[in-house]
């Protein structure tokens, strides 16, 4: 069950959105059999995203994010509970969920146009029509200029750009991505998440973040969902009320700095519990040996 | 500025052939002053006046285009065998679990020791110097089309199944492309192995292009002439890696990360 917030703090809010859910998530249960027993990475984790809505998932190194942006995004089909698009349970990858991952995934061999056309060309669109179609997301995500540049020839951020206009000319529903920015130094990852929020705005895309950065949960975010440390379990949902349209400027003013305390309140008790749990797994280890 | 001229990559090149220059110098002296006994290794002028002859008298552009074919027919065999026999290892873990340790061995076989076999099947004509040639690049090409295969970063191709790709598009559009560079790298080193052979096997069986020239200059005691044509070997040799670092480069998909 969510804990209670303070008085003052920004409302608790329920895991389900109040409009129609596109994302529906239920019961998610996964546990690994290792050779030291089996690990339950997620517990019971349930909650809904609405169409347009831009969630955040927060939670301390291993607490199961990842595990649940691979069963959302259709990469893990050996779980339990359900994830539903639109009403229409699904298991394994579809094509309302465009994934964005933690590591670096352009395409070295490709130029940025050709990278981001690749959903259009395994769609079998005719070349000159899907660089053109490339040529608007790359414009959106900010890459005017470097079309015929290969990644290497990118700073890291560019090359996350890149992957992210790759996965949004795929046209999903739902935007799935996972720490895409973790790579980042702060400075490029705030500039980032500007864009992200415009491209987010623009498009009204439905988007679910998988973030251990509660700047970047903050910022991007209209709702986070706070995940306990293992097994990973969901802890409860915070509302930001800050207003939209939002840029970076929006980290200095008191209401962000109050949403992430609260939220940091949450996580440093597990991100402690982690910690701790990490020590003693390499104590064990040590007096094992 | 010591900094600066080691940087520069003409002041490289002229130290090389420098080096390279005064290193023939020092065996002109050597043998000239009959240190190194001139009946062995003949004076390094004499091996260069020798080139001009050779070259005339002896057909070396004819053997060099025996020996081109000769590496170009293997270099077919290696690509259309090589590569999808390393395609094979990847896609059945048995097969690789099982063969993966006696294509390393075969790697370091001195395939040439086996030319009496190769004699056997084929005769003595090219096909006999192109299998030879084929046989010693072949597990280098295999290993290193297995190895880029296996190293195709995860991530990449969890974006192919996000994207919901077939297996087949996933290997001609991730795989492939991504272990291209190794693949490459796999058949410079294949055709290099290939070479020598090739050009050992020529000798050994007075058959063919360079290597038989070497074979029958030696025959004769032409000193200067054999190590004239073995000059051209080095040399066609240095073109060769040469060229086939700058097609590497070409193709390189974009400079290297």
């Amino acid at each position: 069950m969510p804990d209670t917030l303070q008085p003052d703090a920004a409302p608790m809010v329920p895991a389900t959105t109040r409009t129609a859910p596109l994302l529906d998530v239920r019961n998610i249960v996964k546990r690994y059999t290792t050779s030291e027993g089996g690990i339950t990475a997620v517990d019971d984790v349930s909650f809904t995203v609405g169409a347009g809505e831009f969630v955040s998932i927060i939670g301390p190194s291993g607490c199961g994010k990842s595990t649940l942006f691979n069963i959302v995004g259709g990469l893990i089909g050996d779980y339990q509970g359900s994830v539903a698009v639109d009403g229409e349970k699904i298991r394994g990858t579809h094509a309302s969920i465009g994934m964005v991952f933690q590591e670096e995934s352009a395409f070295p061999w490709r130029t940025v146009e050709e990278n981001v056309a690749f959903a259009l060309e395994i769609a079998g669109m005719p070349r000159a029509q899907r660089l053109a179609e490339a040529g608007h997301f790359i414009e959106l995500v900010g890459l005017h200029g470097f079309e015929r540049r290969y990644p290497s020839e990118l700073s890291g951020g560019m090359r996350q750009r890149v992957a992210i206009a790759r996965t949004l000319a795929s046209k999903p529903r739902i935007l799935l991505m996972d720490e895409p920015f973790a790579a980042l130094d702060e400075q490029t990852r705030l500039l980032l998440g500007d864009k992200v929020l415009q491209i987010q705005q623009a498009l009204k895309q439905t988007t679910l973040l998988i973030t251990h950065n509660l700047t970047e949960a903050v910022q991007l975010s209209d709702r986070v969902l706070v995940m306990t440390y293992r097994p990973g379990r969901l802890k409860r949902f915070v509302e930001i009320g800050l207003p939209h349209p939002r840029d970076s400027d929006v980290v200095t003013s008191e209401r962000f700095g109050r949403y992430v305390a609260e939220i940091w309140n949450d996580l440093r008790e597990e991100a402690t519990r982690g910690i701790e749990a990490d020590e003693a797994t390499k104590r064990e280890a040590r007096d094992g040996r | 500025m010591t900094r600066r001229l080691a940087d520069s990559r003409w002041v490289a090149i002229a130290f090389g052939a420098a080096c390279v220059i005064a290193a023939i110098a020092i065996v002109e002296v050597l043998v000239r002053t009959a240190v190194i006994n001139p009946y062995i290794v003949p004076p390094p002028s004499d091996i260069l006046k020798a080139i001009p002859r050779v070259i005339a008298e002896e057909n070396v552009l004819h053997r060099f285009s025996q020996t081109a074919q000769e590496m170009l027919w293997a270099a077919v065999l290696l690509a259309v065998v090589g590569i999808p026999l390393g395609v094979l290892l990847y896609s059945s873990r048995l097969l690789r679990r099982a063969f993966e340790s006696w294509v390393g061995a075969f790697a370091a076989a001195p395939v040439v020791l086996a030319y009496p076999l190769f004699l056997v099947t084929f005769g003595r004509s090219a096909m006999t110097i192109i299998a030879i040639g084929f046989a010693a690049g072949l597990a280098p090409v295999i290993l290193t089309t297995l190895d880029g295969l296996v190293g195709t970063r995860r991530v990449l191709l969890d974006v192919g199944t996000s994207f919901r790709l077939s297996s087949r598009q996933k290997f001609f559009k991730i795989l492939l492309p991504s272990a291209l560079p190794s693949v490459f790298v796999g058949m410079r080193l294949g055709l290099i192995f290939a070479m020598i052979n090739i050009v050992g096997v020529e000798f050994l069986i007075n058959f063919g292009g360079l290597g038989q020239l070497i074979n029958e200059l030696a025959e004769r005691y032409d000193l200067p002439g054999t190590y004239a044509a073995i000059a051209f070997v080095v040399l066609a040799s240095v073109l060769f890696f040469d060229v086939t670092a700058r097609i590497e480069r070409h193709f390189g998909f974009g400079p290297a990360q």
